[in-house]
């Protein structure tokens, strides 16, 4: 059988991307939960360059950064498609994943975690860039199309960690009146019967916000 | 395939636009190149990249495909029967994507501040530039190319950053055959194959861009 191992934490959307599409694949791992404050020496040997989790090592081969992984799982084993078949369709679903990553997860990151002027200037590129993630949803349902596909997984921490994070700061600024599709997006993409069950804990991740924030906001 | 319109909007010194000229020579595939002022950005190119309206863009029968990362592995994937880039190999193929994306995150960054910075900062940026080159000297190993006996996916996303080198260099004070050697020797080893020699543009001229660039940037 094959031996397949995760290095990761289970509270990360990073890891929780690869957790989603090795489950949606129905494919047995074990997690070796990783200390990111003392790294084992697994991961550093794994993943020298960025010394960073997720790591996947299958029969005993390591692969790195979440959205690789995700294209490996998709190649190596069968069940369900992640990335679509046509070449175009996989490269506008490469490209919303890219941005999603890239772009929009970092900065509404800074947007809500930052501090004073980095903060306020994150906040107004967020409302752009979320102008345009609304525009994109206009006509369907996730960013896959009817199913959640491979941009949809990399936009994982927008749809669920961030909404967590804005609640515990007590500040909501991602309404859906000024971001309808977003936000409805969002609604699906956490209810959905593929995600909904391989979410980390709400309460859980609520908690570890709100005590970083160190307020004693309820949530809405 | 013979009735395909193939549109590429490039920019002549992108080492982006580059990747994409290389890709559609090694596939043998007939397009046509249009050259974009970056100051002044055709109606053209802002509709087919409104998201981020960049350089390059892959236009195949009317259908943008933008990144140039993502529009190799459309050309790759499109185009597969002629001068494969990807490997077969899943396990390969994430390492190959691995790679890439180690280029475009820390090689890229490094480089661009040997030009754009002074004094400590540049010399950090130097420091790490060539770090960045042993640890890519280190992924080559004794292969001839990093897709192996043949140009492959890797070679493709960074030799293009080599006509960029005697600016880097000129600018940074250093010089990468003295510090890497092998990554000299490969890197000519490329410009010998005529899709790559055709596709790079005169060092010197890359220069004198990079010149005018620092004295609109007020760097000198």
């Amino acid at each position: 059988m094959a031996e397949i191992k995760l290095l990761g934490v289970s509270l990360s959307p990073f890891t929780h991307r690869v957790e989603w599409a090795l489950k949606t694949k129905g494919v047995e791992y074990e997690l070796i939960v990783e200390d990111t404050k003392n790294k084992s020496p697994l991961l550093l040997e794994s993943n020298p360059i960025h010394k960073k989790i997720p790591v996947l090592i299958h029969n005993g081969k390591p692969i790195c950064e979440s959205m690789v992984i995700i294209e490996y799982i998709d190649e190596t084993f069968e069940g369900p498609s992640i990335l679509p078949k046509d070449p175009y369709e996989r490269a506008i679903a490469r490209f919303w994943a890219k941005f999603l990553d890239d772009k929009c997860l970092p900065t509404m990151g800074k947007a809500l975690l930052g501090e004073g002027e980095e903060q306020e200037k994150a906040k107004e590129e967020c409302v752009e860039l979320l102008k345009i993630l609304d525009n994109e949803l206009k006509h369907k349902k996730f960013f896959g199309g009817d199913q959640i596909g491979f941009a949809d997984i990399a936009a994982n921490a927008l749809a669920f960690w961030m909404g967590i994070i804005e609640e515990a700061s007590g500040v909501i600024w991602v309404t859906s009146e000024k971001f309808p599709n977003y936000c409805a997006w969002r609604e699906n993409y956490n209810n959905c019967s593929q995600v909904k069950e391989y979410l980390p804990s709400r309460d859980e991740l609520f908690t570890h916000f709100q005590s970083r924030f160190h307020s004693a906001a309820a949530p809405k | 395939m013979a009735n395909d319109e193939v549109i590429l909007l490039d920019f002549w010194p992108s080492m982006f636009g580059m990747r994409l000229r290389i890709a559609l020579a090694e596939k043998e595939v007939k397009y046509e190149s249009k050259e974009e002022d970056l100051r002044n950005k055709s109606p053209l190119l802002l509709q087919m990249n409104p998201v981020h309206k960049k350089i390059p863009v892959l236009i195949h029968n009317g259908k943008p495909i933008c990144e140039s990362i993502i529009a190799v592995e459309y050309i790759d994937e499109v185009w597969k029967d002629k001068a494969p880039l990807l490997p077969t190999d899943p396990y390969e193929r994430a390492q190959a994507r691995f790679w890439a994306d180690y280029i475009d995150k820390k090689f890229f960054d490094s480089g661009r501040k040997i030009w754009t910075t002074k004094g400590e900062e540049q010399e950090a940026a130097k420091k790490d530039f060539i770090e960045c080159l042993k640890v890519l000297e280190g992924a080559l190993g004794e292969k001839p190319f990093f897709g192996g006996d043949n140009l492959g996916f890797v070679d493709v996303a960074l030799i293009g950053f080599y006509s960029w080198f005697f600016a880097y260099e000129t600018y940074g004070n250093f010089s990468t055959e003295a510090e890497c050697p092998k990554f000299v020797t490969w890197a000519k080893r490329c410009m010998q194959r005529d899709s790559v020699a055709k596709s790079l543009p005169d060092q010197h001229k890359v220069l004198e861009f990079v010149q005018t660039l620092r004295k609109k940037y007020g760097i000198e």
